[in-house]
């Protein structure tokens, strides 16, 4: 009897509910500089869900997630900066000779069209790459080395386009937002609160997805893409949903990003962070929706605690990183819960109970 | 609207870009291509040759007579060849070995193995470039009329020509090359014949990996080095590898000049940023027309 | 009163020089165990491959229902005209139990947006129930497809198969590997099939043909040799030349 009580209490909706609990909590008891680092944290951990229904569950491994959290970014930055010049050229353009607003930044000064393009341009971008690679069954491998070519491409694109993306010091010097000063405590607290909000309502959305029907087909497009087909269900439209899904959310935590850290720049979207990205739902648990977060939250922590101080030391850790997660916990940090929790059932039960679906 | 001068100028410089992205790929070929294994390490296998010949470099300028300073190049060659074949070996014998029904993963194992050279490199070498000073033999270059040929572009032309014969001779005319491709053709009746699918796996990757410390060799000829050398070339030599199809040399050949050339045009007639757009557009276009590349192998299984 | 559920007619599949199907014209019948036999290489597997769609005819026609063409359609369009295929090895999802794994087999619209709504219907649930029962694994549903036997992974292959309730089930050696009461098993599943599909069987094993066999055709060079009864076939001289000679007394006489 104690057991099932303690079962139930240890039931996933339990700690997940506990866990956001805690997290909207978090601005009671952390310090503004703490929550400030948490939220960033936490806009990873958004970026890591949906790279991880990409990757996880559906088997297609983007080594580009960069560039949708760049641009989604970059668009809740665009409006920043036009809000923080007031009406008048931003300095960078001005420094490059331009005399007017260039087209492309002209919807940038109404935030709600903003908002809306960081995440809408992301996902397009992600749509078009996805059905021209998709649809001639490009994929596995070939898929990733041109997702990292898309990185190149589109940092090469923001770096070159000085007048248009500030270049190498890429945009920062905001001010408010909807009136609010970005900088202030509760301004950022609100930030904070926000991040916890949509981090929830992705994760209980991408949860809702991949609960029913959807997730198995999904996880069989993972396992026998081919066999899918066969079973009469054409892949690549699928994979190019996940694709453009997972992008939308990218540019969504980038925007988040944006509003918290209060500069994005290419070296933050290149071709490093986007592999990390990887390395935070490689080690939180791929084809989990908990463990993406987890992994973002950890690294990062590591990364803060660790990189300010010691660079050096920070680079071989996360070489090694890869290589020992990879080999040896190819299932990451949730993966050892598991086997952990399956172990502990097959004590406490003796009679047969349900297998534990990998990929619930 | 251009001249003859510029256009043979900026195809001259096209073929020299693709000799150098051929140099590379030729290595990522034969491990991406024939054992399927996306070796990010490999950009920093390059690193690992250049450092190597600035090493050697240095070793002359402080202990050899001047007179004999050229010689320095001729041996960085095959040192740095067999370093990084050496370097790869160990790869695949303590970490690649274990992946290899795993490509994403293995990928990523790789890329940390990249970082991890990559800042021993820092460490040892620091972080600014380093320079290596070309022998005399490759500085100056070949006057046609009013062209300037560089003699070091052209003799990366011709090195990475001397390493597509040599890597054809030996796959397709020599008992231990005969024995890889039955390897990557068929494993198991390859093991039945009595072939070490093991030893093989290992020659294998070693000479891929060999030829990137040759190409990093190559490098020096061009510019400074410096610890991210390799990561500046590695995404063109992959796109070369998938524009080319898997497997074949015909392939990267075509791939690595046709990239070359269309990269350095559309530089030119545009400019640098708007250039590598264009030659992403152009190589998914590509894939549009010819999604397994241009030399397309058939398999009978499934998945 | 049978009638022919599929055509192929003057049919080549060319691999680059090398006709694996070279001008075969080809009918199967509806509610008939339909066996296709013949020497490696002879075209068998690339018959079942070109009618699934997996490859694509150089030239040629192939017809269900004496309308659908379907050389031009994808793999997964075939499926949707009712065309299922069983491969040789077990393909199925390890990772996805039993019930998962007849779940999204089931026929049902299988695009994008209808799967991310989807529901079980109770009529669906009945479907699956009584598939499990057909193919004896009830007590497995909710074990990962993973942890089957062999045998049974192949079973539920088959109820894969039928899930998508297709007019023509095409089989690729069925009973490879299997135990003489597994192969027994597989033969009464047959029989049971075909008392509403056509089944279209790739098989080695004579004694299996000549059991379960309303129609064998003999495959030779990418052609066919000669249709008839198992009788007809053994009996035929030119088969026995230049296919059964070899093997007809070890296996079919006996």
């Amino acid at each position: 009897m104690q057991n099932t009580i303690y079962q139930k209490l240890l039931s996933r909706r339990v700690i997940f509910s506990l866990i956001f609990l805690l997290l909207l909590a978090a601005p009671l008891f952390m310090s503004d500089f703490r929550l400030n680092l948490l939220g960033k944290f936490l806009a990873f951990a958004i970026l890591a869900i949906g790279l991880d229904l990409l990757w996880g569950y559906t088997g297609v491994l983007s080594l580009g997630h960069g560039i949708f959290f760049g641009i989604g970014a970059y668009c809740m930055a665009m409006y920043l900066k036009l809000e923080a010049t007031g009406g008048t050229l931003p300095d960078f353009m001005a420094w490059s000779g331009m005399s007017e607003l260039p087209l492309i930044w002209l919807p940038f000064q109404y935030p709600i069209i903003a908002i809306l393009l960081g995440i809408l341009i992301p996902a397009v971008v992600a749509l078009f790459i996805g059905y021209l690679t998709f649809r001639n069954r490009i994929s596995g491998v070939y898929f990733t080395i041109l997702s990292q070519a898309l990185v190149l491409v589109v940092v090469t694109l923001f770096v070159g386009s000085q007048n248009l993306t500030g270049g190498t010091s890429g945009l920062t010097n905001f001010k408010t937002l909807f009136g609010f000063q970005v900088n202030s405590a509760s301004t950022q607290t609100a930030f904070y609160l926000i991040t916890v909000v949509v981090l929830g309502l992705v994760f209980f959305a991408c949860r809702k997805l991949i609960k029913g029907r959807f997730g198995k087909i999904l996880v069989g497009i993972r396992d026998g893409e081919n066999r899918m087909r066969f079973l009469g269900y054409n892949p690549s439209a699928y994979k190019t949903f996940i694709y453009t899904l997972s992008g939308g959310i990218a540019g969504l935590a980038g925007m988040l990003f944006v509003l918290q850290v209060g500069i994005i720049s290419p070296t933050m979207i290149g071709i490093i962070p986007s592999i990390e990205m990887v390395l935070w739902v490689a080690l939180g648990g791929r084809g989990t929706l908990i463990g993406p977060i987890i992994g973002a939250v950890l690294v990062n922590a590591a990364k803060t605690g660790f990189s300010e101080s010691y660079p050096d030391i920070w680079t071989y850790f996360l070489g090694l990183l890869f290589v020992l997660v990879v080999v040896f916990l190819p299932k990451g940090i949730t993966g050892l819960f598991e086997k952990w929790s399956d172990r502990r059932k097959k004590q406490d039960v003796s009679s047969s109970v349900e297998v534990e679906k990998s990929y619930s | 609207m251009f001249g003859l001068n510029e256009i043979i100028i900026t195809l001259f410089n096209g073929i020299s870009l693709g000799s150098i992205l051929l140099l590379i790929a030729l290595g990522l070929a034969i491990t991406f291509g024939l054992m399927n294994v996306i070796n990010m390490a490999h950009g920093e296998l390059i690193m690992v040759g250049a450092y190597i010949t600035y090493v050697i470099q240095n070793l002359f300028v402080n202990y050899a007579p001047p007179e004999y300073f050229d010689l320095y190049f001729i041996i960085s060659i095959p040192v740095a060849l067999i370093v990084a074949a050496g370097i790869g070996m160990l790869l695949e014998v303590s970490l690649i070995r274990h992946l290899y029904k795993r490509p994403l993963d293995s990928l990523l194992a790789t890329w940390g193995i990249g970082l991890i050279l990559q800042q021993t490199a820092r460490s040892i070498f620091g972080a600014p470039n380093v320079g290596v000073t070309s022998p005399s033999f490759l500085t100056g270059g070949l006057e046609v009329g009013t062209l300037f040929l560089p003699y070091s572009r052209l003799f990366i032309l011709g090195l990475s020509i001397v390493c597509l014969f040599s890597i054809f001779y030996y796959f397709y005319r020599t008992a231990s090359g005969r024995r890889i491709r039955a390897v990557m053709q068929n494993r198991q009746m390859a093991e039945c014949l009595g072939v070490s699918t093991r030893k093989v796996d290992m020659l294998t990757f070693a000479i891929g990996s060999g030829f990137a410390g040759v190409a990093g060799c190559a490098l020096t000829l061009l510019g400074a080095i410096g610890p991210t050398i390799g990561t500046s070339y590695i995404i063109d030599a992959f796109m070369v590898v998938v524009v080319g199809g898997v497997g074949a040399l015909f392939g990267a050949v075509t791939g690595a000049f046709g990239i070359g050339i269309l990269n350095t045009v559309f530089e030119y007639v545009t400019n640098a940023t708007l250039g590598k757009v264009l030659i992403f557009v152009v190589i998914i276009a590509f894939l549009q027309w010819r999604p397994s590349g241009l030399v397309m192998s058939r398999s009978r299984s499934l998945d | 009163m049978s009638q022919a559920v599929l055509k192929l007619k003057k049919v080549i599949v060319d691999f680059s020089g090398f006709k694996a199907i070279n001008q075969l014209d080809f009918t199967v019948q509806s509610k008939s165990v339909h066996f296709v036999i013949g020497p490696n290489g002879a075209g068998k597997t690339t018959l079942l491959d070109v009618v699934c769609g997996k490859t694509k005819a150089t030239t040629g026609e192939i017809k269900l229902q004496e309308k659908k063409e379907l050389s031009k359609l994808t793999e997964d369009q075939i499926v949707h005209q009712g065309i299922s295929r069983k491969f040789q090895a077990p393909t199925i999802f390890h990772n996805l139990t039993v019930k998962d794994n007849l779940e999204i087999a089931m026929k049902q619209k299988k695009n994008l947006f209808s799967m991310i709504k989807a529901k079980w219907t109770n009529e669906q649930k009945k479907k699956v129930n009584d598939m499990l029962d057909l193919v004896g694994l009830k007590e497995e549903q909710d074990q990962l497809a993973g942890s089957l036997a062999h045998g049974q992974k192949q079973w539920m292959e088959i109820a894969m198969v039928l899930m998508q309730e297709p007019d023509i089930v095409l089989l690729d050696e069925p009973i490879a590997g299997m135990s003489k009461k597994e192969r027994n098993k597989t033969g009464e599943l047959i029989t049971k099939i075909a008392k509403d599909h056509a089944v279209l069987i790739v098989e080695h094993d004579m004694d299996f043909v000549k059991e379960y066999a309303d129609i064998v055709s003999v495959m030779h060079e990418g052609q066919l040799l000669y249709e008839g009864s198992m009788e007809e076939v053994q009996n035929d001289p030119t088969v026995r030349e230049v296919y059964l000679g070899r093997k007809v007394e070890e296996n079919v006489v006996n």
